[in-house]
């Protein structure tokens, strides 16, 4: 049997996710887990970001920031198992966990997203 | 008459030291590269997290407001800042060596693509606070 691999694919996912966590992520984080928790600068209240979510733009937005990262996470982090703690041989292991992860958290962005009333 | 090759394991594979990245710089460097990998998710996941509050309303929203403001949060979130802000430079400045432009027969120097990359950074983050500082209006 001639199968053909899949890793050009999550190649692909991977160099794209790391494209939109460099991008996108060092700003997100900087504003809401930083600046506005520490009160470095004034957040929006509720219903300015409520607002700002329900539009559908954000909603695709959202679901490209959520998705495309983890996808990014899943090939780096199997690469690290396997060349920082060299357990290989856990191969299909790692495999379900770091890809299966990605799959349930764009899962979970789908979800919300698309209840959001 | 024995062949003096064919008692040789056909995979001879020493063990590494799991920690062989210590050694150097340039491998802890890698290292460190491929665990941002592990605070890019984190960040999703708070994100996530965000959107799921936004969703139950202005009571979970503050509750996960306030959660945000936990030290052990903001601490973690302060190691996420350094670890994803290293993702973005290495990948940038790893931008020039994956893409090979030409132009009129010669190579363009990394500079004139990474620099962009860096362009688009600030403008595009720019945007970013500006929506959330602003609103859509």
């Amino acid at each position: 049997m001639n199968q053909r691999s899949n890793e050009p694919f999550l190649w692909l996912l991977f160099s794209a996710g790391g494209v939109v966590a460099a991008m996108l992520l060092p700003i997100h984080l900087f504003l809401f887990g930083l600046a506005f928790p520490l009160g470095w600068l004034n957040g929006p209240g509720y219903e300015r970001l409520i607002e700002i979510l329900r539009h559908p733009v954000t909603r695709l937005y959202l679901l490209v920031f959520c998705s495309l990262p983890l996808f990014h996470w899943a090939h780096r982090f199997r690469y690290t198992l396997y060349d920082g703690l060299q357990i290989k041989h856990l191969n299909e292991l790692i495999n379900i966990f770091c890809y299966g992860g990605a799959v349930l958290g764009t899962a979970a962005a789908i979800y919300l997203l698309w209840s959001i009333p | 008459m024995i062949n003096p090759t064919e008692y040789v394991p056909k995979s001879f594979q020493p063990r590494v030291s799991t920690y062989w990245w210590l050694g150097r710089w340039a491998y802890a460097k890698f290292i460190l590269r491929e665990v941002s990998s592990l605070f890019v998710a984190w960040i999703v996941v708070v994100t996530l997290l965000q959107i799921r509050a936004l969703k139950g309303g202005p009571t979970e929203y503050a509750e996960f407001q306030a959660w945000l403001g936990n030290p052990w949060v903001v601490i973690l979130n302060i190691i996420s800042f350094f670890f994803v802000v290293f993702h973005a430079v290495t990948w940038f400045n790893l931008a020039p060596k994956a893409m090979v432009v030409r132009m009129q027969g010669k190579r363009l120097p990394g500079v004139a693509i990474a620099a962009p990359n860096y362009a688009a950074w600030l403008v595009v983050s720019s945007v970013v606070a500006w929506i959330v500082l602003r609103g859509l209006k």
